[in-house]
């Protein structure tokens, strides 16, 4: 497909790694040459410098035979600006904005007509619902949740002293009494799919598949505590920080804000009263600690300094606070990070991309598409659910006989409400869903792509 | 530096090149001529196993592969594959002399077309072909060929980019469509479609098939290999009129062609090089005709052979029709400053191309207006565009780097003692890749009588020419050897 990218920044970037490695043609727009350069070295795509809500280099770019243009630069104005041109020079695009003020979000619903949109993305409002979903369900890393939330994947540590250390993977099932299934082990940096006989170590990180409600009885087993939390402090606060804020207050969780800048404080304590906002420099350990950062329940870190996150997310650890998470928007996927203990690592932009990489591949194949996409480990791997058509192959045959492409398994199949994890026994029946865990070497764009 | 990937892209070089040396063994198989063939045979299998040894030695390669990567890979692989493109000559006895082989074969793939040949009409007809043939795939660039046929791995697919620029000709090498496969593939698709026409052309004209496949690719990639011994001159006025309009049909650069099938044919109206060729050749002709009045029997054929001259030289191709080294003094310094301009980039043809002219020409214009006005703040444009400050620097460093190397491998090739015009314009028509210079070394005469040493500074020459410049200093740069 030929789409167009506009604003080579975060997202737009990490956008274009992905489409581009899957084989579609893309043009990149952004007012900075040198940002274009950049993204030449390293992508094959096209690069047309200017303003892209202007119809003049949207020609340029070649709108006019464009299947999709995704508007990212960093102004919601210019990206509705953006999508409307677009839209008024060729009739037929599919067109993504990135709308992130909070102040627009209900009328973007609304207006969604009138500004041509396809889809719009909130990389904030996305890492504020996935932080919300880790801290109601302590103890994990990570999830992602599949079939509307049947099911997840749930990424865990093994912890200095934790049960699953010299555990081999065909003992599991027995010492944690529900049926799991580990899809990937992140092992020193690099992704690995075990087998039976794999055994865990110290610092593996695991990727678990299992119906929701098992993974609160596996915590319980392994001994690990869930405890509600019932406190948090937020530092920054930005709108990652608002979004978050506003659906913990909904359940009743306590939320201590600390932010820097004197307006952003006043602004937040109009829209947030319930909230405590609190004015200073989180890097102020004094400050942290008679916010009581020794009692909390969790810290998140939000600033829009890497840097201060780390740090900040160190200190908490070194205070023991229970559950830790740090926002990130440079690379996730970094070796050096995954040795600190700075608990969940949040990354805006790859959710957001996760989004788009969706809808692209949705309407590049409008049956047998992906109905939801996550990349896990590291984006070493992809997490990605299927429904079954008709049109698949294999249908009704048990899954022993099944070839299957190398780094590649299924890791549950839904029946109507019950998840399965699949056995050599279990069997693909039209109608039903899969979740399929592969090596994003493999290029799985479909269901019938996972077989070999 | 990523030795293996360097190595797995030569290698597939080399194992493109012993296809390319396929059809001219079958031409020397079916002409019963057993030395020739033998020798292809040779190469061939040379070509092999070295590509065989090198996709087995570079197996794993990792990625990573920048800039630097770029420019050592392509220079080398150009080396490479001269070395193995001049086997056929020594091994078939065609050319016994290493050096002599070597610079012959260089002059083929950098589209030169200077030879030490004094008369090629007694050689074997494969070896012929291969000559001809060498300009064909050295004018649009193996590199590029590959790309266009090669898969490009997933992620990071941007390295290709670093290949395509170190290759081809121009200060500014951009893509045509976002996929660099793509973009390869169209180029070569335009290069076929206008040689095949070409050859169609001269068909028409009743030239033999087998001469109107080399010129074709002589041509094509601007090269100027004859197949005569009188080069140009042995066909009809015709076939050289033919040759006249696709000699500078190859002097366009190809993006115009891309444009034209996307049917923007204002864009191309308005391209400021192309009006600049064009107003060039015009210029030339008219001057060179006024010039050559008394020369010729009617302004007819004085306007024939100075617009066969003019587009043999602007785009850097070298045939002749005539013996232009007898012509008056005024038309050939015009066809020596039409040596060193060049076409335009993205073609090709050699030389400064017209575009690292216009760019040069305006700076200038701009230092000067700076003079004037010392505050003011000026911006170069292009079809009016803004170019950038790195590519302006880029071109400034070019024509430094081009007047130092004409100077330096002047004065080494002078310690022959020939003429200074012979050396001066041995060394343009070589570094330009140009083909014939003047008297010594003029469209009658060969390269021959320079020693072993001046022909491999030439030859060196040619393949800083072709390649512009930097991927050869790379190789000579410290800095792309020592840390990895």
């Amino acid at each position: 497909m030929k789409i167009l990218i506009a604003g080579a920044g975060k997202v737009g970037s990490t956008v274009a790694r992905q489409l581009s490695s899957e084989g579609h043609d893309l043009t990149l727009i952004d007012s900075k040459q040198e940002v274009l350069d950049h993204a030449l070295e390293r992508f094959d795509v096209m690069a047309v410098q200017g303003n892209c809500a202007s119809m003049e280099i949207l020609r340029q770019a070649g709108i006019a035979d464009a299947d999709l243009l995704i508007a990212a630069t960093s102004q919601d104005e210019i990206n509705l600006l953006c999508c409307l041109s677009a839209h008024r020079l060729n009739k037929n695009i599919h067109t993504i904005a990135r709308i992130r003020n909070p102040d627009y979000a209900n009328q973007i619903y609304e207006m969604r007509e009138t500004f041509a949109l396809s889809l719009s993305v909130n990389p904030d409002k996305q890492a504020a619902a996935e932080i919300d979903r880790l801290l109601k369900y302590p103890g994990f890393l990570k999830r992602e949740p599949f079939a509307r939330g049947r099911v997840e994947i749930a990424e865990l540590k093994v912890a200095e002293g934790s049960r699953l250390k010299g555990i081999a993977l065909y003992q599991l099932n027995d010492l944690i009494q529900c049926r799991v299934l580990v899809c990937t082990v992140l092992r020193r940096g690099v992704a690995v799919t075990p087998d039976g006989s794999f055994v865990l170590e110290e610092g593996d990180r695991l990727f678990v598949t299992a119906a929701t409600d098992d993974l609160a009885r596996m915590l319980k087993n392994l001994g690990i505590a869930t405890r509600k939390v019932r406190r948090v402090i937020l530092c920054g606060g930005g709108r990652i920080a608002f979004y978050l804020a506003q659906r913990l207050l909904r359940s009743g969780i306590t939320v201590q804000i600390v932010e820097q800048n004197p307006d952003t404080c006043a602004l937040l304590a109009n829209l947030l009263p319930a909230a405590c906002i609190v004015h200073g420099d989180a890097s102020n350990r004094e400050l942290l600690e008679s916010e009581g950062i020794d009692d909390c329940d969790a810290l998140v870190n939000l600033t829009g300094m890497d840097e201060q996150n780390i740090v900040v997310s160190l200190f908490g650890a070194s205070r023991n606070v229970p559950q830790i998470i740090t926002k990130l928007s440079r690379d996730q996927s970094n070796s050096v990070l995954a040795s600190l203990p700075i608990g969940s690592v949040i990354c805006p932009k790859e959710l957001c991309c996760n989004t788009i990489v969706r809808y692209v591949r949705a309407m590049q194949n409008q049956t047998g598409a992906a109905v939801s996409l996550h990349t896990i480990a590291d984006g070493q791997t992809e997490a990605i659910e299927f429904r079954i058509k008709e049109g698949t192959l294999h249908l009704d045959e048990p899954l022993r006989d099944i070839p299957l492409k190398k780094n590649l398994l299924i890791a549950c199949i839904i029946h109507g409400p019950q998840a399965e994890i699949p056995s050599g026994d279990s069997r693909l029946i039209l109608g039903d869903t899969v979740i399929v865990v592969t090596s994003r070497r493999n290029a799985v764009h479909q269901l019938n792509d996972i077989f070999a | 530096m990523n030795y293996r990937m360097i190595g797995r892209i030569i290698g597939q070089i080399l194992g493109l090149e012993a296809l390319f040396l396929l059809p001219p063994l079958l031409l020397c198989l079916c002409d019963g001529d057993g030395q020739a063939a033998l020798g292809f045979t040779l190469s061939i299998l040379i070509s092999s196993a070295v590509y065989l040894l090198l996709s087995r030695l570079c197996r794993r390669a990792e990625s990573g592969f920048r800039a630097k990567e770029g420019l050592v890979c392509v220079s080398l692989a150009w080396i490479a594959m001269s070395f193995l493109g001049c086997l056929p000559f020594v091994l078939s006895g065609a050319i016994p002399n290493l050096v002599d082989a070597l610079f012959e074969t260089v002059s083929g793939f950098t589209t030169t077309g200077a030879s030490i040949l004094p008369a090629v009409e007694g050689l074997p007809r494969g070896i012929l072909f291969w000559r001809s043939f060498t300009h064909w795939v050295g004018g649009m660039g193996v590199l590029v060929f590959l790309l266009a046929i090669i898969p490009v791995s997933g992620a990071g697919g941007g390295f290709t980019m670093h290949l395509l620029r170190a290759e081809s000709p121009g200060p500014d090498v951009g893509k045509l469509v976002p996929r660099i496969k793509q973009t390869a593939k169209l180029l070569y698709l335009i290069y076929v479609a206008l040689t095949v026409l070409n050859f169609l052309f001269l068909l028409l004209g009743g030239m033999p098939l087998f001469d109107a496949v080399c010129n074709a690719f002589a041509t094509a990639g601007t090269g100027g290999f004859a197949v005569r011994n009188a080069s140009m001159a042995a066909y009809s006025p015709y076939l050289q009129t033919v040759t006249t309009v696709f000699m500078l049909l190859f002097g366009v650069n190809f993006s115009c062609y891309y444009l034209l099938l996307m049917r923007q044919f204002r864009s191309v109206l308005r391209d400021e090089e192309l009006r600049l060729y064009l107003i060039i050749v015009a210029g030339a002709i008219l001057l060179i005709t006024w010039d050559l009045r008394g020369l010729y029997a009617t302004v007819g054929q004085a306007l024939h052979h100075a617009a066969f001259q003019v587009a043999s030289i602007i785009s850097t191709t070298g045939f002749a029709t005539t013996d232009f080294d007898l012509w008056p003094s005024f038309s050939k310094a015009i066809l020596m400053v039409l040596m060193i301009t060049g076409a335009c980039a993205g073609s090709t043809a050699g030389g400064l191309k017209l575009a690292r002219a216009l760019l040069l020409i305006k700076t200038l214009r701009r230092n000067a207006r700076q003079v004037l006005h010392p505050n003011r703040v000026q911006v170069v444009r292009n079809n009016g565009q803004a170019i950038s400050e790195k590519v302006l620097e880029h071109a400034n460093a070019y024509f430094a780097a081009y007047i130092i190397i004409i100077l330096v491998s002047f004065l080494l090739i002078s310690l022959d003692e020939f003429s200074l015009t012979t050396n001066f314009t041995a060394v343009l028509a070589c570094f330009n890749n140009v083909g014939p210079g003047f008297e010594g070394v003029g469209p009658s005469c060969s390269f021959a009588a320079y020693s072993p040493f001046s022909k491999l500074v030439l030859t060196v020459d040619m393949l800083a020419g072709r390649l512009e410049i930097f991927p050869i200093l790379a190789l000579f740069s410290r800095g792309s050897w020592t840390y990895k």
